[in-house]
Parts: structure tokens; C-alpha cells; sequence
């Protein structure tokens, strides 16, 4: 994974709780045995009419947040199936970070592994954001990893939690599965303390 | 020092080493695996070089997009195809046992792991699946994974964990008559929300719990990401221990009696405490149905689509105008009111034995109404086989039901199996999103009692009132 300090961008607004990741990309996309590809999928049955055409009303598809990179969500983002292909699909769209007053869990672990920054912000200061997007579009901020603050070029300021562990790998871009395995002895022993366990006296 | 829960002592259990400012390493005792969720972990194992540990504690099986129709035709859709081919050559490279297409273990994931008896006590589960849930109707800790996380688990067999909270759902009062185990985990999420369990491993406890069968017991766990739970679990006992014992991968004789006397210690202990406590009145739960677009949003039989919250609640007030809307409801319909054009019988959450079952019950010497098409589709090959060994194929095929192969199937509708735009749908599933079922598609969750008896009378009714339940 490449390390992630910062993540800087418009910001566009889905005013919508509890999305699920049947939302973020309909299942008839999850067929591709490959982990990229599938950007213009994202958000599909909202971004496009039954023609297929693009919905010019859908907050994607409209100019003033083309090339977003900060998703501004409501609460309980990401429920339902496990499917990572919803965080490739945002990741491949052009996304950085997803801001929402909660992100459900599996979704949530999702990012960290893509190199999405996934922000939880308090129900208030989301609201503040989401105005600031409509009223000024092209609005910007600055999500700071190493900092935990997301900022806007008009003084909006927020600071949001992420555990120390979790920080340090998206700064550094650790390989997660390279980690767990400069633990190999522990898991050995751990493995012939269990045989015997299981195989009793 | 106070005592422990279930969830402290299948942690405790298991972990291979305690983080210490990072998260513990947890240990995994079984990886299932299906074609949707591994091939870009299996790509990702084969990129950086590295092998799966453990093969013998990793099961593949086909479920998701494969067709339900006739078996002996190739698949049809190409990417399926490919997808189901992936899987094979994988599962032969890294030497991974797979019940295919045409093996008689084939089935759903979360139907094959118990019924083959892999799924037992006090284990650590994972899948690319956030419906592996259901294993915890065993006392095991069984949750939902990514794809990078399945990677992690085939190259280490552990995963890097925060340990999550406790939440005990206290089930008080009996459960009525002809209300079931689907019925009660619908009230459930209908009282604590489709994030009422966020962060937390769900405990379901009470009599009636106690009282379910383990297929009751895997539909309520089944459901517990549908209330945003990490995982589901009820503490393992006779009732468990007899479901497992001469299973074909479970352990036998003195081992198995060995594993039984380690299994009862698994309860949470009297002087426990849980980070959270909910309790949930059985008794005054209805048969439910879903009128919305996610499970939380649930009626009984008896009511009505709801009025639409106050303007002083705008996102609850406009995410129940958006579900009305893609479900062609106003407030205030009946719920018996409504007409159904087709009915599902099928998914991880109601397509066993007993399922089909009491289906079987309410549908015998009946017809399905000529409006409605609907289908059968056994959780796998195994409920198959022994459900047209005691006839019921031929009770639903007489009923005018569709009597299908095991998989998915409708639930997720990656395969043939899809609901047409704005028809109406009486389904087992367990999920109600938008276009889960097929662009377009109203989906209402049920129970199979109360599929079976929207089938025959063309529209949802109290099934209660038909002498059974
Ligand atoms: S039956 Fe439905 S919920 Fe269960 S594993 Fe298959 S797609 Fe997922």
C-alpha cells in the first residue's frame, strides 16, 4: 500500500444515511476477479438513469464536485455486505477519504486497507461541512493524517480520531500481512499449544 | 475480579499475541471461502510470493453467482464463469478443499460450514462475507472480512484485531405462537436499529433464545450485521452439542466428548458484564414484515406502513420518504394490503430443513396464487436431497412453486435468479436494499411461514390465522 500524509480536494456532499455497499457497487459488478477497474461503477443505479445515460442531478455527476476526492456521508456509511470492492470502487473514482458521522465497521477496516482515509466526525461538524460544500462549490480541505485534522481555506477546523497503530500504517504504508509475519514464531507455538490441547492427554 | 463473557473467552482464547498499543493478533481456526470475495487475495498471495499456512483449515465452496437452474449446462454468464473457474484453480494450487458445483456438500457458505460440522463451539470463523455472523449461533466468534483481510488470513492465519464491545440482548418472555426465530431478530433490529450494534459482538440470551433450535439460532445470528453488529453468538449447550455431534468433520467419540467438556465452559459466567444491555420483549412480538429499504424498518403483520416521521427529524423524515418512494408505498397502507408478485424462498438466513419445512406446512394441499411466481431454493445440495427425501419438493411442485439447485441465488441476484423492475417481492433474505434483488425490486423480508402464505394468497396475510405457524 503507498503511504497516505495527506489527502487535499473538493468535497462533495451524498446527503444520505445509511448507504450500503450494495449502493456504493451494485453487486452485477463484483464478477471482475481483478481489484481495479471499477471506479465508473461507483454509486451506479444513483449515477446513472434506466438508459444508462449519467443522471446530470446525482451530486457525482455534477460539475462543481468533479474530481473529488473528500466524500462528505451521513451516518452508519458502508453497512451491509463486505464487499471491498466498495472501497476500491471509491478509491478508483478519485476518493481519499470518506467523512461521516459513522462508518460501518467491516467498511470502516475496508478503508485502512485501500488507503482510504476514513474520518468520523461528530453529526454537527459534518452538517457544517456539507453546507460549506453547497454553499461554495469547489470548496476544498486539507485531511491531515499525522495531525487528525481535516481544514477548510475558510477556517473551518475539525479534528477526528484514529488509533495510533491504524495512523501509523496509512503514514507509512506498512504491508499489514508483512507485519503478522515477523510474528511467525508466536504463531507457531501457538499452533502446537493448540494441537495438544485439542488432542488431550 | 468479575467474571467473563463468552466473547472474553473466545478472545482470550485465541490470541497469539497481546498487541500492547496495537492490536492483539488473533488466531484463526477457520477460513471459508467463496468465488465473489478471494481471487484478488489469491492474487495478491501469488504477487508477493507467499503461501496459504494453513490449507487444511481453509473450505471453498460455489454460492453466489452460480445459475440454480440446470446444472448440467455451462454457465451461461461469462464473468461467472471466469469467476467460478478462479476459484477452482486456486483451491487446486494452494491446496484447498472445494465443494463445487456438482458435489454433493456444494451450498451456501454459511449453510455447508455447520451442516458438515466445521463449524463447531469456541472456534474463531472468518469469511469474505459479512453474513458468516451465522456461525456464532454455535458460541463461536464468527465475523465478516475483506478481501485484503482474507489475504492476511491465508498468509498468517491470524488478523490483526481491536477487540470489540460487548452487547448482550436480553430475549424476555416467551416467544407467541407462529412467531419465529426470523420474526424476533427482525423486532430486534426493528428496536435497536440498523446501527444499534455497531462496534459491538452481539450476545443473544433469554429463554427463548435458549428455546431455538440451531436453525432458529443461525437466522438470529445471521442478522446481526443487519443491526450493524461486528458479529452474532449464543452460548453453546445441549441443543449445540447434539447439532454437531456426527457431523462429518466434526470429532468423534472420547474426542468429541472432550471437546464437550471444553465447550460448557464457553457461557459467559453469572457476575459477567457486558459494555452494553438491551432487553427485548418477546412476548409482544408479531409475525414482522419489512415495507423499507433496510431491515430496520419493519412492520408487524397486524400494522400498517408507518406515518412519515416529524419535519423536526429531516434525515429520518427523508430517508423514510426516499424508501417509500423506491418501494411504491404511501403511509398508512395495510400491510396485508399489499400484493406480492413473487415469493423467495431461499438464503443463508432461512433456506434449511426446518425452513422449508414449515413452508411445506403452510403450503400443502394449497395453490400459489396465479399472479405470483415463486421459487425454492434450497441452502444447499445436502437440504436439498433430504427435503425430497421426505417429499417436500413435491408439496412445493404441486403448490406450483419453482423447486430449484442450491446457492444465493435471489437473496444477492448475481445469478439468473433477479426480480424485475418495481415487482414485488415476499423474500426469506435478509437484506432489503435498494436493487438488492434485481434493479428496481421491492423486497420485504419474511419469514418462510409468511413467504409461503404470501404465495398462496397473492398478498401478505397474518399467518398465524392459518392454523400454523
Ligand atoms: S445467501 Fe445471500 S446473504 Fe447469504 S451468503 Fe449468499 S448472498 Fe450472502
Amino acid at each position: 500500500m503507498k503511504p497516505v500524509a495527506f489527502v487535499e480536494g473538493i468535497v462533495a456532499p451524498l446527503e444520505r444515511a445509511d448507504v450500503d455497499t450494495d449502493q456504493i457497487i451494485p453487486k452485477q459488478f463484483l464478477k471482475r476477479i481483478e481489484r481495479t477497474g471499477y471506479g465508473d461503477f461507483l454509486f451506479h443505479d444513483w449515477r446513472r438513469r434506466p438508459d444508462g445515460t449519467l443522471d446530470p442531478q446525482f451530486v457525482l455527476n455534477r460539475a462543481e464536485y468533479a474530481g473529488a476526492r473528500i466524500l462528505l456521508a451521513g451516518r452508519n456509511f458502508g453497512c451491509g455486505s463486505s464487499r471491498e470492492h466498495a472501497a476500491w470502487a471509491l478509491a478508483d473514482h478519485g476518493f481519499g477519504a470518506v467523512v461521516a458521522p459513522s462508518l460501518a465497521d467491516i467498511f470502516r477496516e475496508n478503508c485502512f486497507q485501500t488507503g482510504i482515509v476514513p474520518v468520523e466526525l461528530p453529526e454537527r461538524e459534518v452538517e457544517s461541512l456539507v453546507g460549506r460544500a453547497r454553499q461554495r462549490p469547489g470548496y476544498r480541505v486539507l485531511v491531515d493524517v499525522a495531525a487528525g485534522t481535516i481544514a477548510g481555506d475558510d477556517g473551518f477546523l475539525a479534528r477526528f480520531e484514529l488509533d495510533p497503530f491504524r495512523r501509523r500504517r496509512l503514514l507509512e504504508g506498512l504491508d499489514d500481512v508483512g507485519l503478522t509475519l515477523q510474528h511467525d514464531r508466536e504463531i507457531a507455538a501457538f499452533e502446537a499449544r493448540r494441537r495438544a490441547e485439542l488432542e488431550g492427554p | 475480579m468479575s467474571g467473563r463473557t463468552l466473547l472474553d473467552k473466545l478472545w482470550d482464547a485465541h490470541v497469539v499475541r497481546v498487541g500492547d498499543g496495537e492490536p492483539d493478533l488473533l488466531y484463526i481456526d477457520l477460513h471459508l471461502i467463496h468465488e465473489v470475495t478471494s481471487a484478488q487475495a489469491f492474487e495478491g498471495l501469488r504477487l508477493a510470493g507467499r503461501q496459504v499456512r494453513r490449507p487444511d483449515l481453509t473450505v471453498a465452496t460455489v454460492d453466489h453467482s452460480i445459475p440454480t437452474a440446470d446444472r448440467a449446462l455451462p454457465i451461461a454468464d461469462d464473468l461467472a464463469r471466469r469467476q467460478v473457474e478462479a476459484l477452482r484453480s486456486n483451491a487446486r494450487a494452494f491446496g484447498i478443499e472445494l465443494h463445487d458445483i456438482e458435489s454433493s456438500g456444494q451450498g451456501i457458505v454459511h449453510v455447508i460450514g455447520p451442516e458438515l460440522g466445521y463449524t463447531q463451539p469456541g472456534m474463531t470463523i472468518v469469511c469474505g462475507d459479512s453474513h458468516t455472523s451465522t456461525h456464532g449461533a454455535f458460541g463461536s466468534l464468527a465475523f465478516g472480512i475483506g478481501t485484503s483481510q482474507v489475504e492476511h488470513v491465508f498468509a498468517t492465519q491470524c488478523l490483526p484485531l481491536e477487540k470489540p464491545r460487548s452487547m448482550n440482548v436480553r430475549v424476555v418472555g416467551d416467544l407467541p405462537f407462529g412467531v419465529t426465530a426470523k420474526d424476533l431478530i427482525l423486532g430486534i433490529i426493528g428496536q435497536i436499529g440498523v446501527e444499534g450494534g455497531r462496534g459491538h459482538v452481539i450476545e443473544y440470551s433469554g429463554e427463548s433464545v435458549r428455546g431455538l433450535s440451531m436453525e432458529g439460532r443461525m437466522t438470529v445470528c445471521n442478522m446481526s450485521i443487519e443491526a450493524g453488529a461486528r458479529a452474532g453468538m449464543i452460548a453453546p449447550d445441549e441443543t449445540t452439542f447434539d447439532y454437531v455431534r456426527g457431523r462429518p468433520h466434526a470429532p468423534e467419540g472420547e474426542a468429541f466428548e472432550r471437546r464437550v467438556r471444553a465447550w460448557s465452559e464457553l457461557p459467559s459466567d453469572a457476575g459477567a458484564t457486558f459494555d452494553r444491555t438491551v432487553d427485548v420483549d418477546a412476548s409482544a412480538l408479531e409475525p414482522f414484515v419489512t415495507w423499507g429499504t433496510n431491515p430496520g424498518m419493519v412492520a408487524p403483520i397486524t400494522g400498517a406502513v408507518p406515518e412519515l416521521p416529524g419535519e423536526d427529524r429531516p434525515q429520518e423524515r427523508d430517508a423514510a420518504q426516499r424508501a417509500m418512494e423506491y418501494m411504491g408505498l404511501e403511509p398508512g397502507t395495510a400491510i396485508e394490503d399489499l400484493e406480492v408478485d413473487r415469493v423467495f424462498l431461499g438464503s443463508c438466513t432461512n433456506a434449511r430443513l426446518e425452513d422449508l419445512r414449515a413452508a411445506a406446512e403452510v403450503v400443502a394441499g394449497r395453490r400459489v396464487h396465479p399472479r405470483v411466481r415463486a421459487m425454492v431454493v434450497p441452502g444447499s445440495a445436502r437440504v436439498k436431497r433430504d427435503a425430497e427425501d421426505e417429499g417436500l419438493d413435491r408439496i412445493f411442485r404441486d403448490a406450483g412453486f419453482d423447486w430449484r439447485e442450491a446457492g444465493c441465488s435471489m437473496c444477492i441476484a448475481m445469478n439468473p435468479d433477479v426480480l424485475g423492475e418495481e415487482e414485488r417481492c415476499a423474500s426469506t433474505s435478509n437484506r432489503n436494499f435498494e436493487g438488492r434483488q434485481g434493479k428496481g425490486g421491492r423486497t420485504h423480508l419474511v419469514s418462510p411461514a409468511m413467504a409461503a402464505a404470501a404465495a398462496v394468497a397473492g398478498h401478505f396475510v397474518d399467518v398465524r390465522h392459518w392454523g400454523t405457524g
